[in-house]
C-alpha cells in the first residue's frame, strides 16, 4: 500500500528531463499491485481472520483455542523442537564454518558446500522427509541393520513423533547456519590474529579474547534465525507426522477442517500467535545483526 | 608484518544485508588464509588443514548417509533382496495410472516454473532496474517488500491466500498455474538478493548516462547496457526461482492443487519406491542448479573495489 502511494509521490518530483515525467512511475505500479494483492492482502487477511467468525462478525472466540490443552501442548512442542534444533544446529553449523575457513572462497569445496547447504536448507521439505524414511523409517536402512543384528522387529522407528523430528530438522538447520554464519566468520580480520600473536597470545587467547566476543552477536543472531526457521516450517513435519503436535500442523488442520463448524478461523488466531512470535524473534535478530555488523565494517 | 597490516582488508557488505538471504548467490568474500603460515607460526581463526579436513569429512559422511540410504532404498525388493524393478515400473504402462498424480504434478510444476520465472523476470527485475535508475528513494521500500516474505511464515500467508484465491478463481479459474502468483511472492527474497548484489556492483547511472550522451535510446540502453551487465544476477534469480517452485509444498497443499511435491507425497503412500526415486532425482537436480548458481555468482565483478 505504501509502495503505491510513494511511487505516485516520486513520479511528481521534477526531473532533469521533462519528457519522462509521468511515464516512469507507471512502471512501478504493476509490481506494487502484485505485492498488494498477493503479499499485503493475504498477510492482513491471515491475521485478521482470527478476529471474525466465518459469517464475518467480530469475535474473540477464536482465541479460546489457546485455552485448549492440545493447542498449548503443540505450541510447547513447536517451541521445544525449535529450541533444541536451533541450539544444536547453531553449534554444529559454526564448527563447520570454522572448518571451512582455510578453504578458498571460490574453490571447489566451498562451492559444493554452498550448493549442498542451499539444497538442504531450502529445497528439502518433503524430499528430506523421504530421505529420513529411507534411513530411519520402519523399513529404513537403520532398521534393516538393527533387525539384522538383534533379530526381527527389535527396531521401532522414532521418526513419526515430534522428538523424532530433531535429526530431520537438523538436516536443514545446520546448512542454514553454515549459509548465514559464514559471512561473520569470514569477517574476522587476519590483522587481529597477527596482533594477538605479536603480543604473545596463543590461539586460545585469540579465541577467548577476540574471536568469541566478536562472533557472539552474529552467532546468537543466526541461532534466532534458526529458531524462527524451525518454528515456521511445515512441509517436513507434514510429510512425516499426520496426527499433529506442532502449531504449524494445527494451522493446517484448523483451516482445512471446514466441516467442523466454527474452527476454520482458529487458523487465523494461531497464525496471529505465530506472527507475534516471529516479530519478537526478528526484532531480536535485527538488533543482534546490527551489533555484529559493527565489526564487519572496520 | 607492518606491510600486511596496512593492506586494506577485503571489504564486506554490512552483515545484515548478507545474512537476510540464506541463499548466497552474490560474490563470495576473499579467502581467509592467515592459518596457512606454517605449522609453528599459526595464528588467527583458521584451523589447520588437517583439522578442517577431519571436520568436513565427518560432516560429509553424516549428510550423505540419508542420501545413500535413499539410493539403496530404491533398489530394495518388496519381499527382501534387491532389484531394479522399481525403475522398470516407471515405464510399465500397466502401472502408469498409479503415477498419474505424480506426472500431473511434475507437469504442473514445470508450467509453474515458467510463469513464476516470468513474474520474477518481467515484473520484479524491471521494477528494481527502474527504481535504481529513476527513483532511488523507493529502493528501501522495494527492498522491504522483497525481503518481508522471509519473515512471514508461508503457513501464515497461506491462511490469507485461501480467501484471496477464491476471488482469483472467479477471474482466471482455479487451474494449478494460478499458484504462480503466490509462489512468486515466496520466491521474491531469494530472487531479489542476487539481482540487488549485481546492481550494487555495477555503476548503472554512469553507464546509462554515458550511453545516453552517445545518443542511445531507451530500448537500446535496456538491451545493450543494462541486461548484459545484470546477466549474472538475472540468471541466478531465474534458477533460484526454479528451485523454489520445485520445492514448494505448503501453498499447494493448503490450496489443494497438485504439484510435484504434493504428487510425491500422494504417490509415497502407495508406492514409496517410486516416490523416493523421484525425490532423489529432484535433490540431485536441485544440487546441480545451485552449483551452477554458485559458479556463476563466484566470478567477481571487475569494478567492485
Amino acid at each position: 500500500m505504501t509502495s503505491l502511494a510513494q511511487s505516485r509521490g516520486a513520479g511528481v518530483t521534477p526531473r532533469r528531463r521533462g519528457a519522462r515525467i509521468g511515464v516512469g512511475w507507471i512502471g512501478v505500479v504493476p509490481f506494487g499491485v502484485y505485492a498488494l494483492l498477493f503479499l499485503a492482502i493475504p498477510a492482513v487477511l491471515a491475521v485478521a481472520s482470527g478476529f471474525f467468525t466465518q459469517n464475518g462478525t467480530f469475535t474473540l472466540a477464536n482465541f479460546d483455542t489457546f485455552a485448549d490443552p492440545t493447542t498449548q501442548k503443540d505450541i510447547i512442542g513447536s517451541i521445544g523442537l525449535s529450541a533444541v534444533t536451533a541450539i544444536a544446529g547453531a553449534i554444529a553449523g559454526a564448527i563447520i564454518c570454522y572448518a571451512l575457513l582455510p578453504m578458498r572462497a571460490d574453490g571447489l569445496v566451498r562451492t559444493v558446500v554452498d550448493a549442498a547447504s542451499s539444497v538442504f536448507a531450502q529445497f528439502g521439505g518433503v524430499m528430506l522427509a523421504f530421505a529420513f524414511i529411507a534411513t530411519m523409517g520402519n523399513t529404513g536402512l537403520l532398521g534393516l541393520i538393527i533387525n539384522g543384528l538383534f533379530g526381527d522387529n527389535t527396531y521401532t522407528s522414532p521418526l513419526y513423533t515430534v522428538p523424532g523430528l530433531v535429526p530431520v530438522y537438523l538436516f536443514f538447520q545446520i546448512p542454514l547456519m553454515v549459509l548465514t554464519f559464514m559471512p561473520a566468520m569470514e569477517a574476522l580480520k587476519p590483522a587481529w590474529g597477527e596482533a594477538v600473536a605479536t603480543l604473545g597470545g596463543t590461539r586460545l587467547t585469540y579465541w577467548w579474547r577476540v574471536g568469541i566476543p566478536v562472533l557472539a552477536p552474529a552467532f546468537f543472531g543466526c541461532a534466532i534465525l534458526l529458531f524462527a526457521n524451525s518454528f515456521s516450517s511445515f512441509a517436513t513435519a507434514a510429510a512425516l507426522i499426520s496426527q499433529g503436535g506442532l502449531i504449524s500442523l494445527d494451522i493446517f488442520r484448523a483451516s482445512t477442517s471446514e466441516t467442523v463448524i466454527g474452527h476454520a478461523n482458529e487458523a487465523g488466531s494461531l497464525a496471529l500467535a505465530m506472527v507475534v512470535v516471529m516479530i519478537v524473534l526478528m526484532t531480536a535478530y535485527g538488533a543482534l545483526q546490527r551489533r555484529a555488523a559493527k565489526w564487519a565494517n572496520r | 608484518m607492518t606491510a600486511q597490516r596496512t593492506t586494506p582488508a577485503p571489504k564486506l557488505e554490512p552483515a545484515q544485508d548478507r545474512v537476510m538471504t540464506p541463499l548466497q548467490a552474490g560474490p563470495a568474500a576473499e579467502p581467509f588464509v592467515a592459518g596457512r603460515a606454517g605449522r609453528a607460526a599459526r595464528y588467527g581463526a583458521a584451523p589447520s588443514r588437517a583439522t578442517a579436513r577431519v571436520i568436513l569429512v565427518i560432516t560429509s559422511v553424516l549428510f550423505l548417509l540419508p542420501i545413500v540410504a535413499m539410493g539403496i532404498f530404491t533398489f530394495r525388493a518388496n519381499g527382501g533382496g534387491y532389484t531394479v524393478g522399481h525403475y522398470l515400473d516407471l515405464f510399465n504402462p500397466a502401472l502408469e495410472y498409479n503415477y498419474d498424480v505424480l506426472f500431473q504434478g511434475i507437469q504442473n510444476s514445470l508450467i509453474l516454473c515458467l510463469i513464476t520465472a516470468a513474474i520474477i523476470l518481467l515484473l520484479m527485475v524491471p521494477t528494481i532496474v527502474l527504481i535504481e535508475m529513476r527513483y532511488p528513494r523507493l529502493r528501501r521500500i522495494m527492498e522491504f517488500i522483497c525481503l518481508v516474505p522471509i519473515t512471514i511464515p508461508t503457513i501464515v500467508l497461506v491462511v490469507g491466500l485461501a480467501p484471496t484465491y477464491s476471488v482469483v478463481a472467479r477471474f482466471v479459474g482455479s487451474d494449478a498455474w494460478t499458484l504462480a502468483f503466490a509462489i512468486g511472492v515466496i520466491a521474491l527474497p531469494y530472487a531479489y538478493r542476487p539481482v540487488a548484489v549485481n546492481i550494487a556492483g555495477v555503476d548503472m547511472r554512469t553507464l546509462t548516462e554515458a550511453a545516453r550522451s552517445l545518443g542511445a535510446g531507451y530500448l537500446s540502453i535496456m538491451w545493450r547496457i543494462i541486461l548484459p551487465n545484470l546477466r549474472r544476477g538475472i540468471i541466478a534469480a531465474a534458477f533460484i526461482t526454479i528451485t523454489v517452485v520445485l520445492g514448494e509444498f505448503t501453498i499447494a497443499t493448503f490450496l489443494g492443487r497438485t504439484t510435484f511435491q504434493t504428487g510425491l507425497l500422494q504417490v509415497e503412500s502407495g508406492d514409496p519406491y517410486v516416490a523416493v526415486i523421484f525425490a532423489l532425482l529432484a535433490l540431485l537436480f536441485g544440487f546441480v542448479i545451485l552449483l551452477i548458481i554458485g559458479r556463476v555468482g563466484s566470478i567477481r565483478p571487475k569494478n567492485k573495489d
